[in-house]
């Protein structure tokens, strides 16, 4: 009773906080939440002169404060980050804080317009990157992506990049987000396993039923699913469809087009995935188990494939085994008449850092980021924390654990064929609510294939009528 | 004297009432303003919009089917809660046979109150994340004992199916509360003059008539303040749900606070989740008005 109250309050006051320490000064009633200044008032920001050391222009005295998401990464990568800041700007002060919620941190100083210079807005506390976008609260990155690269000589920024990372924190073209670290999307297997059993890893889909068949046989089940975050599964479908389809099949469901999931690559892909779901290839509860217990349950051996990114391996480390060599790879191709081919790969860039617009420091945050895109900086991040960067070739003469190499030796296998989608972060409740929910009812086997895509469907043209929702669209 | 009174009350009183206009008055009605706006939570660019949300709220099938999962708990969870509460303090307290004339509890119900008090001191959160557990279809507690029992048809994937998950997290409400309302009704039967027991038991009343005859008539008051507050309760839900389903599988758990929260923290529509708690205040309150007046009856005097 006492406990439940308690929480009750809890979530009424997160809702106030916000007001309450946006306008402590402001009278009671008088718009406290909502705070005072709706002007863009970009005067009071640092600003330096620019030169072929100084390409932004930042202030070498200019205070620099740093938010951290505190989570998978730790914080020493960018610590080590600021150290090269301040090697560069010895006169600097960067102000480092580490926390673990984000928007709990950080909406009130977004409201009051006093952010940090420098964000990392990741997390389960992460604030939406399309309603911060929409509502112009952070910096076009585009001087960062046109500056000299750090260490890279003669090259920009943007040309050290891997392919898909700019576009990945671009909305309408503009882009307001750098995705540090990138993961590849992918269904993975213990190669331990498939060694000892003698077992090949399918190419086709004829060939992966196949093995489930025997995989099932053996006494193992083929699959599991992270059942409470069904939207997992929403990853290897939409994969298969784009490898048959081609990747305007991917563009259609981002601009959220009319019949986009429902169009013939998605029905192909729904309709073949449901096979696992008829034969009972996937582990008997699997729908009741959330994404540690059932990656658990993979690393026991008790199933051999799950669908996940490549932060697969550090979050399952407690538990892997020795020697249990986790690999991943491709969705299997449907048939010869796929447009892409079968190393393809979901490649992609995530972990967004953002520069807020109100940033006092602004070209200082950008500065940071440079610094983290320097060849050094990226060096010492997959090193650190055992992640690729999104720096190409930053990964080389850098020892890295065996899933992440076989991560390293997908990515380039699928080479230009890569591929990927963003409806996700444009708009967060289509794939964290409305697909999660009709991925748990398609994988737990109570809805047809099409009933499946007509629920994603519906969910897409439900985001595409509710004008509360900005809509974005890409071409490329 | 008489002069002197007043600034030392006000002394005392006027801090604590400042604080709780500013802490919890205020953000109220401050959400009261919030839910008329279009206010997305992360600027302070807003722009007035009327009833909007409102309207809106009206064409969302979500929230009517989270409020609709509140309403099957507003009548379950009290029900089965002070039904349980009701049965359990009987037995505790007066539901012995053994020592002839007096009346007392059943062997061990010393022990027993402890066990039933327990979750109460649990938070809610460690509540949810224990019932995750015991409901794990692989390896949890319930699907373990009852494939040990050979009940094999029995053992579920419970918090992974839609018709399942609701039962199973409304069994873990009425257990995380039932202890409270045990000792609740169990020190309301203590006030219970002993003689009135022993005469029914004379006349050969049994346990289950002198529940329904003796023990529920004299202690209506205390059922009725623990119908509103599980009422209440029942209207909440949102840390245990947002622990153990997070409102799935689709959509089957859902509640109205988790519907708020969602809006607010994972889409940034704070106008709107604003209006979801407006309504919410509104209907907590009738339905607290409602039943304090539905349950009112004559009252019982005991000397």
């Amino acid at each position: 009773m006492a406990q439940s109250d308690l929480n009750r309050r809890t979530v009424l006051r997160r809702a106030a906080a916000a007001g309450v320490l946006a306008g402590p000064a402001a009278g009671l009633l008088s718009s406290c939440a909502l705070g005072d200044d709706t002007s863009g008032d970009t005067s009071g920001k640092y600003e330096g002169t620019k030169s072929d050391k100084n390409p932004l222009g930042v202030k070498e005295d200019a205070p620099l404060d740093v938010v951290i998401f505190n989570g998978g990464f730790g914080e020493d990568y960018a610590k080590a980050h600021e150290a090269m800041y301040k090697e560069t700007y010895p006169k600097a002060e960067v102000k480092h804080s580490a926390v673990v919620e984000i928007n709990k941190e950080l909406q009130p100083r977004f409201v009051d317009g006093t952010p940090p210079d420098f964000v990392n807005n990741s997390g389960a506390g992460q604030i939406d990157l399309g309603g911060l976008v929409a509502q112009g609260a952070l910096a076009d990155l585009t001087p960062l992506l046109d500056a000299a690269s750090l260490d890279v000589p003669g090259k920009k920024v943007r040309d050290t990049l891997l392919p898909g990372t700019v576009e990945s924190g671009s909305f309408d073209g503009k882009t307001y987000v750098l995705n540090y670290a990138y993961t590849v999307y992918g269904i993975w297997y213990s190669s331990k396993l498939f060694t000892a059993k003698g077992w090949q890893y399918p190419k086709t889909w004829d060939e992966h039923i196949a093995l489930c068949k025997t995989i099932k046989a053996s006494g193992i089940a083929p699959w599991t699913y992270q059942g409470k975050h069904p939207r997992y599964m929403s990853w290897p479908v939409i994969s298969t469809a784009i490898k048959f389809g081609g990747p305007q099949v991917a563009m259609a469901i981002d601009n959220l087009e009319p019949g986009a999931w429902t169009s013939d690559a998605m029905k192909a892909a729904a309709e073949a995935w449901y096979q696992i779901v008829k034969d009972k290839y996937i582990l008997e509860g699997s729908p009741g188990l959330d994404h540690k217990q059932s990656q658990t349950e993979w690393c026991k051996g008790n199933a051999a494939f799950i669908s996940c990114g490549s932060w697969l391996e550090s979050e399952q480390k407690a538990v892997t085994p020795e020697g249990f060599n986790m690999a991943v790879a491709p969705t299997p191709s449907l048939g010869s008449g796929d447009k892409l081919p079968f190393a393809a790969i979901r490649g992609t860039a995530g972990e967004p850092f953002v520069v807020p617009a109100k940033a006092k420091n602004e070209r200082g945050g950008m500065e940071l980021m440079r610094h983290m895109l320097s060849m050094k900086g990226a060096k010492d991040f997959t090193g650190k924390v055992s992640s690729l960067s999104v720096v190409s070739g930053a990964a080389d003469g850098v020892t890295l654990p065996f899933g992440l190499t076989s991560a390293v030796k997908a990515l380039a296998d699928s080479g230009s064929n890569g591929f990927n989608w963003v409806y996700n972060v444009y708009y967060r409740k289509l794939e964290r609510e409305l697909v999660d929910a009709a991925c748990g009812e398609f994988f737990s086997g109570r809805t047809t294939p099409a009933e499946f895509l007509a629920a994603c469907q519906k969910g897409a043209d439900l985001i595409a009528a509710d004008t509360s929702f900005k809509k974005y669209k890409r071409s490329a | 004297m008489r002069h002197g009174k007043y600034p030392l009350l006000l002394a005392f009183l006027l801090p604590p009432l400042a604080l709780y206009g500013y802490f919890v008055v205020s953000p109220y009605a401050q959400s009261f303003l919030i839910a008329m706006t279009d206010w997305q939570g992360l600027s302070p660019a807003y722009e007035f919009v009327g009833f909007d949300n409102f309207k809106r709220m009206i064409g969302d099938e979500y929230v009517w089917n989270a409020l609709l999962n509140n309403l099957w708990l507003l009548v379950l969870l009290p029900l089965l809660t002070i039904a349980l509460g009701l049965f359990l303090a009987t037995m505790l307290n007066v539901g012995g046979r053994g020592g002839r004339s007096t009346v007392t509890g059943v062997r061990g119900s010393g022990l027993y109150k402890v066990i039933y008090f327990a979750p109460q001191m649990l938070s809610v959160s460690i509540v949810g994340v224990l019932w995750a557990e015991v409901y794990n279809p692989r390896s949890g507690l319930l699907n373990s004992a009852l494939r040990a029992l050979g009940l094999d048809g029995l053992a579920k994937v419970w918090l992974g199916d839609p018709a399942y998950a609701f039962w199973a997290v409304l069994a873990v409400m009425v257990w995380a509360n039932v202890g409270f309302y045990v000792v609740l009704f169990g020190a309301a039967m203590q006030s219970v003059p002993r003689d009135i027991y022993e005469a029914a038991a004379l006349d050969g009343a049994s346990r289950l008539t002198t529940l329904v005859r003796i023990t529920v008539p004299l202690l209506w008051d205390t059922i009725q303040v623990a119908w509103v507050y599980l009422a209440i309760l029942a209207l909440d839900g949102f840390a245990l749900i947002h622990v153990m389903t997070r409102g799935g599988p689709n959509f089957s758990t859902d509640v109205v606070g988790l519907r708020l929260y969602t809006e607010a923290f994972g889409d940034y529509k704070w106008g709107y989740a604003s209006a979801i708690g407006v309504v919410m205040f509104f209907v907590t309150l009738s339905v607290t008005v409602l039943s304090l007046r539905l349950t009112r009856r004559e009252r019982i005097e005991l000397s």
